[in-house]
C-alpha cells in the first residue's frame, strides 16, 4: 500500500524568497511560508505598488480572492489577504495587509477590475474601507444591514430577524428572540491548558471566602400549628362506608 | 425631398410626441432564467443593454460565519450546501485544506475514490448546466434527455454515499466508506452504454443548430486578456483560449496519473463555453475509465487515528479504539495554527477555500472563494450592447449558481 499527499501540488520556484525581497524592497515586512505557501506581509500603504510589481515582473496575473480576517486582540485588527495566481509560473502567493476600523487600504481595481466585488465583501463583512474603490456598497447582506457580521464580535445570531407581517402585509424586522440560549459547548480539554478556573478550583486557594456556615439545625421541631387531629381516625367497616353503587341484582351486568 | 424628409423626422420630437428615455428594469430575484435568485438591475436603451448592476446576496447564509463555530467534521456538511450542483467538489478543497495544515497521508484508494466521483459530479454538474443553457435559449427536448443522466448520476451518489445531493462523503484523511464492487461496475457499464447515446443524442440537437449559433456564438465575448484580469477560471477562462485547469497544472488527489486533454475555446463567446462544457464531460467519462481499471484494493482513509475515527468494529473491541472515537465525535481533531489557500477545479472553475488555523478544532476564519462570484461581477462588460434576450444566454454559460455565489 502506498500512501501519498493529497493537496494541490504545484512546484516552488528557485529563489522565489530572494527574488521577492529584491523587488519589493522595504516595502516588504515579512515574508512567511506555511506548508510550503508563500505569505508576504507588505506595509499598507503599498499595496498597490506591490501587487503591480506582482503582476508585471513576477507574473501573478490573477487576483484570485480576497478575504478578510479579524484579529481582535491586535492593535491593527484587521487582515486583508490578497490570494494571487501566475498563470505561466504555475505558482500561487498571498500578499497580507493589517488595518483597523477607520484606515483605509487603498484599493486595487486600478490593478485587477475584479478587485471591485472582492473588496466590497471584506467591507460588507469586515467594516474594512478601500480607498480608491468606485462601488463600495454592501454585496451580501440586506439592504439597509447594519454592522459588520464576519466580526468575531458579532454574535452568530445577529441582531435582528425577519419575519412576514400578516398584518402590514410585507416583510418585518424584529429583535432576534431565542427559545433558547445559544448554547456554546467548551471542548477543550481541561487537561491541556485550559485558560479558565474550573469549577470547583476556585475552593483550592485559602484567600477565597467559602460559602456562609449554615446555621445550627433547632433540637426540637415546632409543633405544626392548626386543626387539631380529628379524636377518631377513618376508618372503612363495612361495605356500605365504602360509597359504592348497589350490587347488580342479576349479576350480568346488562340491563 | 431632402427637406420633405427632415420634416416627417424631426430631430426633436414635437408637441404630443413622448421622447424614448432609457429605462431600468428589474431582471429577477424571481426569474426562471436567473438560475436561482438573482437580482440584475438593467438600464435599457430600447432593447439594448446599457449598464448591469447585479445584486446579489438574496440567498446569504452566513455559511463562513456558521463553520467558524463548528468543528472541522461539522463544517464539512455546510460544503454540500454552497454548490448544490456539485457537492462534492466542495466538499474536495475543504478536505484537501485541512489535510494539507495537517500534512496527513491519503490512501491511493482514498484517492482513487475522490477523483471518480469528482468527475462523476462534474458530468452531473454539466448535465444541468448544459440542459439550462440550451433551454434558457428556447430549446426543450435535450434539457429532457440530459436529467435522464443527471438522474442516473444521482441514484449512484445514492449508492455511494446515501444521499443524493448532499453526500457529506469526503474526509480529511480519505473518504467515509468504501463503495461496493457492483457499484463501480454499474458505473462502469453506464459509461459505456447509456452516458455516451443519452449524452450524444441529446447534444447533437444543439451542437449544430442553426437557431442555437444565432442565440450564442458572438454573444458575451471576453478575450483573453480580460478573462484573465477579471479573475476567470474553469470553463469561462478555457474558453477565452487560455489552457488553464487546476486539474493538470497543480493536480491534488491521483490527477497526475490521469490522462485527459484540456479543451480550449478560441473566440470566448458563449457558445464556446458551451463546447468547453461538452468536450469536458466527454473527457470526464475518459478519466472515470482510468479510475476504474487502474483503482487499487485497500484502505479508504487514514490510519491517523487522531484524526479518523476507528471503524466501528473495531471501537466494539478496542479500549483505545473507543477511547479516540468519543473523542473525535465530541472534541473532534486539532489542526496545527497556519494558514493555506487551497483551490480545485470545480465543475464551475476554481473553487478555493482560505483556511486559517488557529491550532484548536474548529476553524479560525474559512474564506470560501466562489466561482461564480468573479464570473457575475463581468456580467456588466459581458452585457453592454447585447440585445435583453441575450441576458439568459450569457447567465448560463457562466454557470451560476447561488448557494456558491452567496454562500
Amino acid at each position: 500500500m502506498s500512501v501519498s499527499h493529497a493537496f494541490p501540488r504545484f512546484a516552488m520556484p528557485e529563489g522565489l524568497g530572494d527574488a521577492l525581497t529584491a523587488a519589493l524592497g522595504d516595502q516588504l515586512i515579512q515574508i512567511r511560508e506555511c506548508v510550503g505557501e508563500y505569505a508576504l506581509h507588505v506595509r499598507r500603504d503599498a499595496i498597490v505598488e506591490v501587487v503591480t510589481i506582482l503582476r508585471d515582473q513576477l507574473a501573478y496575473q490573477q487576483l484570485m480572492e480576497i478575504a478578510g480576517v479579524d484579529y481582535p486582540d491586535r492593535a491593527e485588527r484587521f487582515e486583508v489577504v490578497y490570494c494571487l495566481l501566475s498563470l505561466t509560473r504555475n505558482h500561487r502567493i498571498r500578499v497580507h495587509v493589517a488595518t483597523d476600523e477607520a484606515t483605509p487600504v487603498p484599493s486595487v481595481t486600478g490593478v485587477w477590475p475584479v478587485a471591485g466585488w472582492l473588496e466590497r465583501e471584506v467591507y460588507d463583512m469586515y467594516g474594512v474601507l478601500f480607498d480608491g474603490n468606485p462601488d463600495l456598497r454592501r454585496i451580501l447582506t440586506d439592504y439597509g444591514f447594519k454592522g459588520h457580521p464576519q466580526r468575531k464580535d458579532f454574535p452568530l445570531t445577529g441582531y435582528v430577524e425577519l419575519r412576514y407581517s400578516e398584518r402590514d402585509k410585507r416583510v418585518v424586522y424584529e429583535p432576534v428572540k431565542l427559545a433558547q440560549d445559544f448554547r456554546s459547548f467548551d471542548f477543550m480539554s481541561p487537561w491541556e491548558g485550559a485558560d479558565y478556573i474550573l469549577p470547583g478550583d476556585e475552593k483550592a486557594s485559602a484567600t477565597q471566602p467559602g460559602a456562609p456556615t449554615p446555621a445550627p439545625a433547632q433540637t426540637a421541631p415546632e409543633p405544626v400549628k392548626g386543626e387539631a387531629p380529628p379524636a377518631t381516625p377513618k376508618t372503612t367497616e363495612s361495605p356500605a362506608q365504602t360509597g359504592e353503587g348497589k350490587a347488580d341484582p342479576k349479576g350480568d351486568g346488562a340491563k | 425631398m431632402a427637406s420633405a424628409y427632415e420634416a416627417l423626422t424631426p430631430d426633436k420630437p414635437t408637441v404630443g410626441d413622448v421622447e424614448i428615455q432609457n429605462y431600468t428594469i428589474n431582471f429577477g430575484p424571481q426569474h426562471p432564467a436567473a438560475h436561482g435568485v438573482l437580482r440584475m438591475v438593467m438600464e435599457l436603451d430600447g432593447e439594448i443593454v446599457e449598464r448591469v448592476d447585479p445584486h446579489v446576496g438574496l440567498l446569504h447564509r452566513g455559511t463562513e460565519k456558521l463553520i467558524e463555530y463548528k468543528t472541522y467534521l461539522q463544517a464539512l456538511p455546510y460544503f454540500d450546501r454552497l454548490d448544490y450542483c456539485s457537492p462534492l467538489a466542495m466538499e474536495h478543497s475543504y478536505v484537501l485544506a485541512i489535510e494539507k495544515l495537517l500534512q496527513i497521508e491519503v490512501p491511493i484508494r482514498a484517492q482513487y475514490l475522490r477523483v471518480f466521483f469528482a468527475e462523476l459530479t462534474r458530468i452531473c454538474n454539466h448535465m444541468l448546466n448544459l440542459g439550462a443553457h440550451v433551454m434558457d435559449v428556447g430549446a426543450m427536448t435535450p434539457n429532457l434527455w440530459l436529467f435522464e443522466v443527471r438522474e442516473d448520476c444521482l441514484n449512484f451518489f445514492e449508492r455511494m454515499s446515501g444521499a443524493r445531493m448532499h453526500h457529506a462523503y469526503l474526509r480529511p484523511g480519505g473518504v467515509h466508506q468504501d463503495v461496493p464492487l457492483k457499484l463501480l461496475t454499474d458505473i462502469g457499464d453506464w459509461l459505456d452504454t447509456r452516458l455516451p447515446r443519452l449524452f450524444e443524442d441529446a447534444i447533437s440537437l444543439v451542437a449544430d443548430n442553426r437557431i442555437f449559433k444565432q442565440r450564442n456564438v458572438d454573444i458575451g465575448v471576453v478575450s483573453r486578456d480580460e478573462a484573465i484580469a477579471w479573475g476567470f477560471s474553469g470553463p469561462m477562462i478555457r474558453a477565452a483560449g487560455v489552457p488553464w485547469d487546476i486539474r493538470k497544472s497543480q493536480p491534488y488527489d491521483v490527477y497526475d496519473r490521469m490522462d485527459f486533454e484540456i479543451p480550449v475555446g478560441t473566440k470566448g463567446d458563449c457558445y464556446d463555453r458551451f463546447m468547453v462544457r461538452v468536450e469536458e464531460v466527454r473527457q470526464s467519462a475518459r478519466i472515470m475509465k482510468q479510475c476504474l481499471s487502474e483503482m487499487p484494493e485497500g484502505p479508504i482513509a487514514s490510519s491517523d487515528r487522531k484524526v479518523v475515527p476507528p471503524k466501528r468494529g473495531e471501537m466494539k473491541r478496542s479500549m483505545e479504539a473507543l477511547i479516540h472515537h468519543f473523542k473525535l465525535y465530541t472534541e473532534g481533531f486539532h489542526v496545527p495554527a497556519g494558514d493555506v489557500y487551497v483551490a480545485t477545479e470545480s465543475p464551475k472553475g476554481e473553487f478555493g477555500v482560505y483556511l486559517v488555523s488557529d491550532g484548536s478544532n474548529k476553524p479560525y476564519r474559512c474564506k470560501i472563494r466562489p466561482t461564480a462570484f468573479s464570473h457575475l461581477q463581468a456580467m456588466d462588460f459581458m452585457m453592454k450592447g447585447h440585445m435583453l434576450a441575450d441576458t439568459t444566454a450569457i447567465l448560463s454559460a457562466i454557470d451560476v449558481v447561488f448557494g456558491e455565489c452567496d454562500r
